[in-house]
């Protein structure tokens, strides 16, 4: 079995890290520290934390006044309150002030499971994608977590990192260079490319292992940075594969699957299709069972795959 | 510029006020009445009380002014241009294509403009995270935060309110400009927001009343509220929405209707 850890351990321990090397970073939570992982940053560093209860729109708009006096602040709580209660501050106090917030949502998806469908954020990448300034970032696993949190610091601005509570499948080290705008091949393939991020990552690459069995040669793509989202290499999957298959824990109206559809639209290469809850909000269930039902494992995925392969040109 | 006595300061505000008027009717659209109301506090924040340099806006130990209220940036412009931030004559451009004085203030157009504002709510908890920052980095800075009364309708006040007690932000005062008046009518009628001064004591806050339009207790009120230790301050400025302008003082009407060709000439006329 294959080392697996939460995104969201990852957001905790890099921003543990990152407190050693970057004294202007601060931290705020609401309420959920133990959740979102920031109390690896509390218990390091006491002085620079700030616990601001169940307040979400004054975490948001605190936390941009601190970047207003030159600190770095990460501001987390879960998916949807952070991006659905406070996002009239996120768009007016960070993100048209271009201000240097980082904005933390953990327990997003399906894959928070028995919670249900109001702690299931299933259109935070849409909210936050359509903001000027705003940059997404969804994590692959723990390392990309961890390395992206490290790494949101030196991006100057606004960013949204996504992370997941259940425990994924470990693909990277410490070593891994995580870079804004660039995903990364996971596996090659001729037939379909099968491009995911987040948590579904994991059934993305089973999905392929599986299709090996119908001669479906399927590569994979991991695409953390859904905004800058790297066109460049969806264009080149496209080209190369004549098929696209995206697959995300979120609706499929305006995320990763709406980028990789505007890229095809405007370039007319492949046909595409969105592996996602299909306007519906989730409901509880364990992470796994609900990927099933609403179609996010490998068989949802590699219906998809037979759907689109019968569209290409 | 500092200006010590008080006949200095309510001359400045009425320049103030004919700039915020002039600015008005050349834009044809903007808000006249808060940035009236609030404009003797503002005059004596900018030309009295608080630590700033024009030359260097962004000078890390100046005080900080947030206006929470947005909408009334007019008053904040013409006071920023007659500190020599940006030319005067960029006043005429307000709410214009391509000018830096956006309709609801912007500190990405200017950087003298401590935060964006517009949407109610957040300037209070803008604040707070300048005034905790200020703290961290043992500066002296002092921070304002002007609210407006209708404003306190906002959830967010609220939230920020309790932060500012919980962090003893006793490097911060808040400003609410009461002058009774929202969009919709008078506040009392269209959702109390009184007994404002209960409310803020019961958050934990050291509660200042003043005449929003007598500047030697303005200015009284404001030392007093810098002094406080221990808890953050709030001063509850009774004030006179369209005040200085006859035609203009508590009409409703007058929150977001500019004044036309010969309504400007009379206000002028008045504020001489």
């Amino acid at each position: 079995m294959m080392d697996a850890k939460a995104t969201r351990e990852g957001y905790g321990d890099g921003l543990a890290e990152l407190g050693e090397s970057r004294p202007e970073v601060v931290a705020l939570d609401a309420d959920l520290a133990k959740s979102t992982k920031s109390i690896n940053f509390k218990e390091k560093f006491p002085e620079r934390f700030f616990e601001m209860g169940i307040s979400e729109q004054d975490m948001v708009a605190t936390a941009a006044g601190f970047a207003l006096s030159g600190k770095i602040a990460y501001a987390s709580s879960f998916a949807c309150f952070i991006t659905g209660r406070a996002y009239d501050q996120v768009r007016t106090s960070v993100c048209y002030s271009n201000v240097n917030v980082k904005l933390v949502g953990s327990h997003a998806g399906l894959m928070t499971g028995e919670d249900g469908a109001t702690h299931q954020a299933l259109e935070d990448i849409s909210l936050m994608r359509s903001l000027p300034n705003m940059k997404v970032i969804v994590p692959g696993d723990y390392f990309e977590a961890k390395i992206a949190t490290k790494k949101a610091a030196e991006i100057p601005g606004p960013v949204y990192l996504r992370m997941a509570r259940a425990k994924t499948p470990i693909y990277f080290n410490d070593d891994y260079n995580f870079t804004l705008g660039k995903g990364v091949v996971m596996e090659s393939g001729s037939d379909v490319a099968i491009i995911a991020c987040g948590a579904p990552l994991q059934y993305a690459i089973e999905a392929a292992e599986r299709l090996k069995k119908d001669k479906i040669d399927a590569a994979v793509v991991n695409m953390p940075s859904i905004k800058p989202l790297d066109a460049k290499l969806v264009s080149k999957m496209a080209t190369q594969a004549g098929a696209i298959v995206t697959v995300e824990d979120h609706s499929i109206y305006g995320g990763l699957g709406s980028a990789v559809s505007e890229v095809m639209a405007e370039e007319g290469l492949a046909p595409v299709e969105r592996v996602g809850t299909k306007d519906v909000f989730g409901e509880s269930g364990k992470g796994p069972e609900l990927y099933k039902k609403y179609g996010l494992d490998s068989d949802g995925i590699i219906n998809a795959v037979k759907i689109v392969m019968g569209k290409r040109k | 510029m500092k200006l010590d006595s008080h006949k200095d300061l309510e001359q400045k505000a009425r320049e103030i006020r004919r700039e915020i008027i002039k600015m008005l009717s050349i834009s044809g659209s903007g808000h006249p009445g808060g940035s009236l109301s609030a404009t003797d506090l503002m005059v004596a924040l900018f030309y009295h009380e608080m630590n700033y340099n024009p030359n260097e806006p962004l000078w890390p130990d100046r005080d900080r002014f947030v206006l929470s209220k947005g909408h009334c940036c007019p008053a904040l412009y013409a006071i920023l241009a007659d500190l020599g931030y940006f030319p005067k004559e960029k006043l005429k451009t307000l709410r214009k294509l391509n000018s830096p004085l956006q309709g609801h203030p912007s500190y990405t157009h200017i950087p003298a403009v401590e935060a964006s504002t517009g949407p109610l709510g957040q300037g209070l908890s803008v604040g707070n995270g300048i005034a905790l920052a200020g703290k961290l980095d043992k500066k002296d800075y002092h921070v304002y935060v002007m609210l407006g009364d209708g404003e306190m309708q906002e959830g967010n006040v609220w939230e920020a309110m309790m932060t500012s007690s919980h962090y003893k932000t006793d490097n911060l005062t808040a400003i609410v400009d009461y002058n009774n008046l929202q969009i919709d009518g008078k506040v009392s009628e269209v959702k109390e927001v009184m007994p404002l001064k209960d409310k803020f004591k019961s958050f934990g806050w050291e509660v200042f009343e003043v005449n929003g339009h007598k500047m030697k207790d303005i200015v009284k009120v404001l030392g007093k509220a810098r002094k406080k230790k221990g808890k953050p301050s709030v001063i509850i400025a009774k004030t006179i929405k369209g005040k200085g302008v006859s035609f203009m003082e508590n009409i409703v009407d007058f929150h977001g209707v500019t004044p036309n060709e010969e309504e400007t000439a009379k206000a002028l006329k008045e504020l001489e």
